[in-house]
């Protein structure tokens, strides 16, 4: 698509319809595949909100699933609820509708995740309204078509795609310098769904060195009106339970401990390593005569009372992992506190993000999409950063296919979502932005206004292939990627049988873990070097 | 697959007791019988349940059923992509059009993604996708001048499926002894060729099965043909009439041979066996003229979308009866989204950009576009098929007339069939009217 036109033209909402209209065909397609649990939570979510009143909403326990996201997203719920009753009013009566499984339920709910991705779109597009149209396509084939979000949203079932849209448009409020809406949005976000919140440090300082700047009473007076707003979002959605007497159990809801360090699957963050390094040191010292008892406790069950998991390592506990999230992140936050630039917020959020996947607790990986929804904004900036992207969204998408683990679902999640579509749309979409032409340093600073490191950078590399071509390095690694699988899949169950089931799925942790780990460098890297 | 893989292949198509030939006998050519051996032996590895002698006949698990919807796809995947992608690379190589980049992949995106295959072969379960993409890679060799390699491919195709004989008086000059080699277990004895034929013809079933917008079936509302005259003399006149229909453009070919005109009695040829005269038609053979029409997308976008949209009419009671209701609405969204992508060939003025047609020969055609495909009358027609989709799936016929809606939904798209036709016929008449002047 090589329309030159200007970016607020119909034309190109034209465009983005069009981008929409196929994402939501293929969706519409997904509607009778396979569905997780999930599914019955949010259903279970529409009964509670419908038939109860709002005083019993975060104590009812009709179901294992009990409610635990924050007001506004039982808000959402409610607000869909009031359309259900006239499909099928089963779906939102509490007792019959336990486990019920009608089409009519099934539509409705991916029908409405269909419509709330809308949303997105409109976050998309507020976000890229300035890009070029070829970079601005980019970003759309990335965010509306990204093959995670599909996985995530429309398979497995949740509701991301509109918290997306809203994350989006609280970052590009930001990188147009309205600080206030930006600060706004994200503070609605936060009693959304509260696992945005590893962003907030960022979003904090970035806020008190933006925005509250230009002496000591303007900057305080400010400090009050963000303050003000900030508090009056979280009034409105946190109000009602206050006055019920309700926050301690809200807030126990929402932050349910006796949750183990890990997922049953394990995400490919730095505890696998951590756990791996533990077992294989148990193991050599096992070896070397050593007594070492075998923990008591799971890496998945809860914390039971002070025994440890861990057979020789030091005891990690959630207070450990909230230092080291912290930690991470403070190279990041000492910049933004002394460089706070508008244009790299969706940089340094989306590192907040990966620092939050890396070091957390009980962290899902579906969290990778919080790192991969963000870094699509800038990943048409520059040709380091499409190649990061590349390397990045082909990770964080494969680390995804065990939540889809059914056999009728593995063509599509192959085929469909990474091989084909994904990774070779990616790789036509960054070969058209970044052609091959040797010894033009100008055609790579396209349209935008180059920053003094940008050109600093471009200078460095002017030497170097300017085009967009993997390293060997990346593509053994992608080559890896094959081979994980192949083992998982085939080789496993022919060569070992029932034996060491967990080891397929321990691969495939460890081998995205490392995928993502050289992320979250790079993009410390690529923060510290920009300013 | 069960016949194939339990019974030696001398009694495939003979009836005994272990093959019930009432029981779904095989009634596709030995190709068919091959490929259902071959993804027979991949069945038995995983779910020999499936397709044990006797004990299979109606068992139905996840594991088989998952299995044999991968067989299909498996052989979409590897014969009819590349064939497409043959196809598409001789054509936009040929020069036979004048078009930009984005006109290839919006080619193939056409040819893949027609929803009436894709509905038919992975939603209806059929194999056809392996004898279409054999024909159209019998075309592409056909068109580069690969004479053998397009017979070969040709007599592969034929001998998968005999509805691709549509094709065969356009193939006619290409047919060689390929076709022997095949049929080598079945030339022992007149009596076994034989055998085969009469399952390949079933002339027991009536003139039409199902409701099919084709002559016979249109027509029986008024003259009702099955009490007037015996199972032997329609058979007759279904052959007589095919054949007189085809003939002009026969012989327009053999006097004016080109790679244009090939494309065109490809789709000629088709399109009068299926909608016209032809005995016994099944209404997925429409699948076939439809299959030439999209190797000339670039040039008839018009009637590409007016064909796909009255095939998926003509098929929606089908559908309709399988259940696929969403995958036909999610399907054509998609045809109608790429149809109509922005910067694709649909969106820019010019219609026709070839090369070899004269200047009458275009305002020829345009007039005809002009009155064919003028907004008002799609629109009315757009309009009918949208109520009547409704009407068929909210309402129920009265006892009196069952099958009301089918028939009239049958009646609309063989009206459009006529006209299709008559529209080419009419090109075909200017173009060589053209040629000899």
């Amino acid at each position: 698509m090589k329309l030159q036109e200007s970016p607020r033209s119909p034309a190109s909402i034209t465009q983005l319809l069009w981008f929409f209209g196929i994402a939501t065909v293929v969706k519409l397609l997904l509607i009778p595949a396979y569905y997780s649990t999930d599914l019955e939570v949010h259903r279970h979510w529409l009964a509670i909100t419908h038939s109860l009143p709002l005083g019993q909403w975060y104590y009812d326990e009709t179901s294992e699933w009990t409610l635990d996201y924050p007001p506004f997203f039982a808000y959402f719920e409610r607000f869909l609820s009031f359309f259900a009753p006239l499909i099928d009013p089963w779906i939102v009566h509490l007792h019959h509708g336990l486990s019920y499984k009608a089409d009519s339920s099934i539509y409705f709910q991916r029908i409405s995740v269909i419509v709330s991705d809308l949303f997105l779109q409109y976050g998309v597009h507020i976000s890229t309204r300035n890009l070029a149209s070829l970079k601005r396509n980019l970003v759309w084939v990335f965010v509306i078509w990204s093959p995670g979000l599909l996985i995530v949203d429309h398979l497995h079932f949740q509701y991301n795609g509109f918290l997306f849209g809203w994350l989006l448009l609280s970052i590009s409020f930001l990188a147009q310098g309205r600080d206030l809406m930006g600060g706004f949005m994200f503070a609605v976000l936060l009693c959304f769904k509260h696992l945005f919140a590893v962003a907030a440090p960022v979003y904090f300082v970035y806020l008190l060195r933006h925005y509250c700047r230009g002496g000591l009473v303007r900057g305080f007076a400010r400090l009050s009106v963000l303050g003000a707003i900030v508090v009056a979002v979280f009034a409105a959605a946190y109000g009602p339970f206050v006055y019920h007497g309700q926050i301690q159990q809200v807030i126990r809801r929402m932050f349910p401990f006796g949750r183990g360090l890990c997922h049953a699957y394990w995400a490919p963050n730095f505890w696998v390593f951590y756990i791996v390094l533990d077992k294989g040191i148990a193991f050599l010292l096992r070896k070397f005569g050593f007594d070492i008892p075998s923990p008591v406790a799971s890496f998945t069950g809860g914390l039971v009372g002070d025994a440890s998991p861990f057979a020789v390592l030091p005891r990690i506990t959630p207070m450990t992992t909230f230092i080291m999230v912290l930690l991470a992140l403070s190279p990041c936050l000492f910049k933004t506190w002394r460089y706070p630039r508008p244009r790299l917020i969706a940089r340094s959020v989306a590192y907040a993000y990966t620092c939050g996947f890396l070091f957390g607790w009980h962290i899902h990986e579906k969290a990778s999409l919080h790192i991969s929804i963000p870094l699509a904004l800038v990943a048409v900036e520059s040709l380091e950063d499409s190649k990061h992207y590349f390397l990045l969204s082909v990770v964080s998408c494969y680390s995804l296919f065990p939540l889809i683990y059914e056999a009728q679902e593995y063509p599509i999640k192959v085929l469909l979502l990474l091989l084909l579509l994904h990774t070779i749309l990616m790789w036509f979409c960054f070969s058209a932005l970044f052609p091959k032409i040797i010894g033009t340093k100008g055609s790579l600073q396209s349209d935008k206004k180059a920053t003094q490191s940008d050109s600093k950078g471009i200078s460095r590399t002017a030497a170097e292939k300017q085009w967009f071509e993997l390293g060997w390095v990346a593509k053994s690694y992608l080559l890896g990627v094959v081979v994980v699988e192949t083992w998982g899949q085939f080789l496993h169950p022919y060569l070992l049988g029932d034996k060491l089931p967990f080891l397929p799925l321990m691969l495939i942790s460890m081998y995205c873990a490392i995928g993502i780990s050289y992320s979250w460098i790079w993009q410390l890297k690529r923060i510290i070097i920009l300013s | 697959m069960e016949i194939t893989l339990n019974i030696p292949a001398k009694d495939w198509y003979r009836n005994s007791t272990f093959n019930d030939l009432s029981y779904w006998g095989l009634d596709y050519p030995p190709l068919t019988a091959y490929q259902s051996y071959i993804h027979g032996a991949f069945l038995k590895t995983f779910d020999p349940d499936s397709i044990a002698l006797f004990t299979s006949r109606g068992y139905e698990s996840y594991l088989g059923k998952l299995l044999m919807r991968w067989t299909v796809l498996s052989s979409d995947v590897l014969i009819f992509f590349p064939a497409v992608l043959y196809i598409v690379l001789v054509y936009c190589s040929m020069q036979l059009c004048i078009g930009q980049n984005n006109d290839v992949a919006w080619h193939v995106a056409m040819i893949l993604l027609n929803p009436c295959l894709i509905l038919i072969d992975h939603g209806d379960f059929q194999y056809n996708c392996i004898s279409l993409g054999l024909t159209i890679a019998a075309i592409a060799a056909a068109l580069s001048q690969k004479d053998l390699v397009a017979s070969v491919l040709y007599c592969l195709a034929l001998n998968q499926k005999q509805m691709s004989a549509y094709f065969a008086p356009a193939f006619f000059s290409y047919l060689l002894g390929t076709f022997s080699v095949a049929w080598w277990p079945y030339l022992q004895s007149k009596e076994a060729a034989l055998a085969v034929l009469s399952r390949l013809a079933p002339f027991e079933r009536g003139i039409f099965e199902d409701y099919v917008a084709n002559f016979w079936c249109t027509s029986s509302m008024l003259v009702k043909w099955k009490k007037l005259y015996s199972t032997q003399s329609l058979r007759i006149f279904g052959l007589a009439a095919t054949l007189l229909t085809c003939l002009p453009s026969m012989v327009q070919q053999v006097l004016a041979p080109s790679s244009k005109g090939f494309l065109y009695v490809l789709l000629n040829s088709s399109q009068h066996h299926f909608s016209s005269f032809k005995y016994a038609v099944h209404g997925k053979s429409i699948l076939l003229p439809l299959l030439p029409l999209t190797l000339l997308a670039l040039e008839v976008h018009q009637s590409l979308l007016w064909l796909t949209h009255f095939a998926m009419f003509s098929m929606f009671p089908l559908l309709h009866r399988d259940k696929l209701v969403l995958a036909y609405i999610a399907l054509y969204a998609l045809f109608l989204l790429v149809y109509f992508a922005p910067g694709g060939p649909s969106g820019r003025r010019n219609g026709s950009k070839t090369r070899d047609h004269s200047q009458t020969t275009k305002i020829g055609m345009e007039f005809i576009s002009s009155i064919a495909f003028h907004p008002l009358v799609m629109g009315f027609l757009g309009l009918c098929s949208l109520v009547l989709h409704v009407i068929y799936i909210t309402m129920h016929p009265t006892n009196k007339y069952p099958f009301l809606f089918e028939a009239v939904i049958m009646l609309i798209c063989f009206s459009q069939f006529v006209l299709f036709t008559l529209q080419f016929k009419a090109v075909d008449a200017i173009e060589t009217s053209n040629i000899k002047s």
